[in-house]
């Protein structure tokens, strides 16, 4: 079984493209995972918060009424709106800026989002199954995944361990779907906590498994900076997810 | 050589989650070009891979491989590793930064959790790592690019 794998860094984060199958060095494959690089470079464009020219940029500056920017802005605005609905406000897109002041940052969502978004291009390739690891979160399916075994068999992804990170604490088997992990390892306090006002300084990490990767890292996030009784509200609502808190 | 270049290929994927082992002859990288430097003193030439299976005929060799500097926003970074017994055995950095605070802090502390996370997880056969959100750093590219050459 042929393997190959790309690395682009893309978003200010490395990004890797693994892909399992027979035909992994074939021009249209090569050309679909250039596409899918593509996708995230676009969507670095529009929501980038350090490219002063993004679309994001824009609008955290009151340049830009979010009702006319691109329409992929508006869907991801109301995707973070329907994910701070749904953790109860333990995700937001309103975060503290350099000067305390909170503004539009759908950035906890997008890389999700945009992640999920490429990963679409890479399962239209024929008899490939794909791995696509965003900074640390994980995406992985194709078109190969019937076969449940070789170029199908299902991907392992190790879990970091938050104490140790020279470790693997943890490893999920995933044939399709999205692993993210929130933690304060790899960044220090980046995570916000609306409720507290505060960037959460625990130790430790979450990772939730799932269908789609954006909602897993939605919840994750949500789960690593809410209350203890948000668990609660993740098993009633967040069906097919599950957790891993290290 | 075949299966040494697998050990080391499920090594790194495993510790630096985003390795690019191309089995093309033309790998560019992130657009930073994959020149092949010279290995260490004493290194044996890595071999082209084939599909072979038998058995490892370079089991107890020591090789090492030198990846192309890196551009990082902090300067030039390069690594070495070596190959032992088909396993990675030591990384280093033979060339980073150690110009300011930050450099130190990189020098400090990114290049010991390299080492051991390469060391570490010699037999962890996973695919990839998540893990809390990892930024752009040459210094994986470096890396990646002395593996691309224990491929070649």
């Amino acid at each position: 079984m042929k393997r190959r794998a790309w690395v682009r860094q893309i978003m200010g984060m490395p990004i890797s493209i693994h892909l399992r199958g027979g035909n992994v060095d074939s021009p249209a494959v090569a050309r679909g995972v250039e596409e899918a690089f593509d996708l995230l470079r676009q969507a670095d464009r529009l929501f980038s918060t350090y490219l002063r020219a993004s679309e994001v940029s824009r609008i955290r500056r009151g340049e830009l009424d979010p009702g006319r920017a691109d329409s992929l802005v508006q869907q991801v605005i109301t995707l973070c709106h329907q994910a701070g609905e749904l953790t109860d406000g333990a995700f937001t897109d309103q975060l503290p800026d350099a000067d305390g002041v909170l503004r539009f940052d759908p950035t906890g969502l997008v890389k999700g989002w945009a992640a999920e978004r490429a990963a679409r291009r890479l399962a239209d390739l024929s008899e490939t199954s794909y791995c696509l690891n965003a900074g640390g979160d994980v995406v992985v399916g194709g078109s190969a995944i019937e076969a449940d075994v070789g170029p199908g068999a299902p991907w392992r992804v190790g879990i970091e361990d938050p104490r140790d990170r020279s470790r693997i604490a943890e490893v999920v088997e995933l044939g399709q779907g999205g692993v993210a992990t929130s933690g304060t390892a790899a960044r220090g306090a980046h995570l916000y906590d609306r409720a507290t006002g505060t960037f959460v300084q625990r130790a430790g990490s979450v990772t939730v498994v799932g269908p789609s990767l954006m909602w897993a890292d939605v919840w994750a996030t949500a789960l690593f900076v809410g209350p203890d009784s948000l668990s609660v509200l993740f098993s009633q609502v967040a069906d097919g997810y599950r957790v891993i808190s290290l | 050589m075949r299966r040494i270049v697998l050990a080391i290929l499920s090594t790194i994927t495993a510790v630096v989650l985003l390795l690019s082992y191309h089995t093309s002859t033309s790998s560019t990288f992130a657009g930073s070009p994959i020149s092949q430097l010279p290995a260490a003193p004493g290194a044996t030439s890595p071999a082209p891979s084939s599909k072979k299976s038998g058995p490892a005929t370079s089991k107890s060799s020591l090789a090492s491989y030198t990846g192309a500097a890196a551009d990082t926003r902090w300067g030039p970074v390069q690594v070495k590793i070596t190959v032992q017994g088909g396993k990675i055995s030591a990384s280093e950095a033979v060339q980073y930064p150690q110009n300011n605070g930050r450099d130190a802090q990189i020098n400090g502390f990114a290049l010991p959790i390299l080492n051991q996370e390469v060391v570490a997880q010699q037999s962890a056969s996973i695919d990839t790592v998540s893990g809390a959100t990892v930024t752009s750093d040459g210094y994986l590219q470096s890396l990646q690019s002395a593996v691309d050459q224990a491929h070649l």
